[in-house]
């Protein structure tokens, strides 16, 4: 067997373990020479180390207290093939434009982490590390999962594929809207919003993240009233539509329960929030692959971790545990919309979430190339402060597998949420059709859109009541790297 | 109270003015750009999920003529011209190996559309199915 490689000023023997401390990057976490196997889990960190700790410590530091370090020598390392369970810092970057921050590239042995387990995947890469005293800030920006180690989850119950030919649905973006308001109507109230949103022309409609089982409404209450509406629906237009009905309960036992009865009223869709944490989603994952359930997940509560910079961690690695995880909707990005998005940052979010392989491509924030080992696609949505005078953009950003939801844009309506929903049918049919032809859609969007909106009467009254709506704040959660500019290898 | 006008919305471009055959044609000629496949599908049983429609021709892999391709939509028209006619585009590419593009050409002159047979279950449950008034009369007798 070949000989670990062991970086320079590195300890071993008897002088790596006499009792008590010695440095991180003395005691194997730190590994210039390492190359990666095609095994390993490999993870990138932007590290602000504390003033004083140089960057290979601080690198050291981030791979032994992710992996087998503690504070101080233990013998009984040496038990164990030590050299296997240590991850290997093996890279380090200076960040532009960002003097006290550097990227750290780490490498961990397959076999540290559980088959077919986010849980334990995250709790060590995303564990104990990140309150560490000798790093000021540590956000995780990037992971390439092994194939071999891929292999072990499965992936989205659906697919987007599947999920196209279950709802006969094809050659353009799904359209769907969240109830309004989130919280306080009766159950009886809230299938009439479902009723006419669908009825008008939306694929789906979609229950909040907040909408669980809440006294002005108990879920059986609105499954059952929800599930009236999508069957009018579905009778007034021949088509396959769906409420994503919120499974997200207190308990376990209480989720699997909701997602049974969404089951026996017909349901096609269930739904999730991100807050159920990773055992709970992979459960319900397996639940839906059986039952033939599409399995939608609202991405709540991701932005408190997600969105500085210095620390936390990059949405981009939750939408790859989330591919592994197994659902099949994911809220991603809007670029245009009221929600945080920077154009190339969705982009990545996008591709993670659509493409079979991805290339390295800093500009997007991928510094790993990662082949999906056929996992499903999940299919990215679109929500939050977008209305039908965007068409033109949201099509030419976010393309064709996507999910675009109009909550406010269908049921602020002024003629109706039925009106509202035609609207948006009519806009998206019209911009597909004018890109199909040939046309520069993207110039031309607002002249599509006022052409169709003469044979469409709600939607001229859509643009005219949302035409000056934008939201144009700068982003937080920005590339590092501008797309010209390849960093070096 | 606003009501959209069709009660079969299926299809990428239900929601538009009917289109003309140039407009047809267009989309033919995108799919073809794209290395699709065009086949043209009949039914008079539009259910939303009766998957397998009549299929008129073979899909046509090796057409490269947008004309050619569209020459069989008229000549479906001309013999199922009471029925539903849909254009369906594939693509055959690893990672979507299924429909792309599918848009309905040819609609019959009157459509009933359908209604919804409830089935009262325990504690409020409701098991739903969809009925199609026109299938209430066998094949060939439908939609005259």
């Amino acid at each position: 067997m070949a000989k670990p490689e062991i970086g320079k000023g590195q300890l071993t023997g008897a002088e790596r373990y006499k009792a008590g401390v010695i440095e991180y990057k003395r005691m194997g976490y730190w590994q210039p020479d390492y190359v990666p196997k095609e095994t390993d889990v490999l993870a990138l960190f932007r590290i602000t180390p504390q003033p004083g700790v140089d960057p290979e410590e601080a690198a050291a530091a981030v791979a032994g207290e992710s992996s087998t370090a503690t504070w101080t020598v233990v013998w009984t390392d040496r038990l164990t093939a030590a050299d296997l369970y240590r991850a290997k810092a093996y890279r380090i970057d200076k960040v532009p434009n960002s003097p006290d921050q550097f990227f750290a590239y780490i490498a961990y042995d397959m076999d540290l982490f559980e088959p077919d387990s986010i849980a334990n995947l995250t709790a060590s890469i995303i564990g104990n590390v990140f309150g560490f005293k000798a790093v000021k800030g540590l956000r995780l920006e990037d992971m390439r999962i092994p194939v071999a180690y891929l292999k072990t989850f499965q992936g989205p119950p659906t697919g987007v594929m599947v999920e196209r030919e279950r709802l006969d649905k094809y050659g353009r973006p799904l359209l769907g809207a969240t109830t309004k308001p989130k919280l306080g109507l009766s159950g009886r109230n809230y299938g009439r919003v479902v009723y006419e949103a669908l009825k008008g022309g939306l694929d789906f409609t979609k229950d909040d993240e907040n909408i669980n089982s809440q006294p002005f409404m108990h879920w059986r209450d609105r499954f059952l009233y929800c599930m009236e509406a999508v069957n009018r629906a579905n009778a007034a237009t021949a088509e396959v539509k769906g409420h994503y009905l919120n499974v997200t309960a207190g308990t376990h036992d209480e989720m699997i329960e909701r997602a049974e009865f969404a089951k026996e009223l017909g349901s096609v869709i269930i739904m999730i929030d991100l807050v159920l944490g990773y055992t709970s989603i992979q459960t319900i994952s397996k639940w839906a692959r059986k039952n033939d359930m599409i399995l939608h997940l609202h991405r709540a509560g991701n932005s408190t971790y997600s969105r500085q910079k210095n620390h936390g961690m990059n949405f981009r690695v939750i939408c790859k545990w989330m591919r592994m995880a197994g659902v099949d909707h994911i809220h991603a990005g809007t670029v245009v919309g009221k929600l945080e998005g920077d154009p190339l940052m969705v982009k990545g979010f996008y591709d993670t979430l659509l493409q079979p392989h991805t290339p390295v491509a800093p500009e997007l924030g991928f510094f790993f190339e990662q082949h999906w080992a056929s996992l499903k696609k999940v299919m990215p949505v679109a929500s939050g402060g977008i209305h039908a005078g965007q068409m033109h953009q949201l099509l030419h950003y976010l393309g064709e597998d996507v999910v675009l939801q109009f909550g406010g844009g269908t049921i602020g309506h002024p003629d109706g949420i039925q009106a509202g929903a035609e609207a948006n049918r009519v806009a998206l049919e019209s911009m597909v059709q004018a890109r199909n032809e040939g046309v520069d859609y993207m110039a031309k969007g607002p002249e599509i859109l006022a052409k169709a909106a003469r044979f469409c009467k709600p939607l001229q009254h859509a643009l005219d009541t949302w035409k000056h709506i934008t939201f144009n704040y700068e982003s937080t959660d920005t590339p590092d790297y501008s797309p010209q500019v390849t960093p070096a290898r | 109270m606003h009501e959209n006008p069709r009660n079969m919305t299926q299809g990428t471009f239900s929601f538009l003015p009917p289109l003309t055959d140039d407009q047809i044609k267009a989309q033919i000629a995108y799919a073809i750009k794209m290395g699709w496949a065009i086949n043209v599908e009949y039914t008079d049983d539009p259910h939303p999920r009766n998957t397998y429609w009549e299929m008129w021709c073979q899909p046509m892999f090796d057409t490269k003529d947008p004309a050619a391709a569209f020459m069989e939509v008229q000549e479906c028209r001309k013999v199922y011209g009471n029925m539903y006619i849909k254009v369906n585009a594939y693509d055959n590419t690893r990672w979507r190996e299924s429909v792309a593009l599918s848009f309905i050409v040819n609609r019959p002159k009157h459509e009933p559309g359908f209604h919804v047979i409830r089935q009262e279950a325990n504690s409020r449950a409701m098991h739903y199915t969809l009925h199609s008034y026109a299938t209430e009369k066998p094949r060939g007798d439908r939609y005259k």
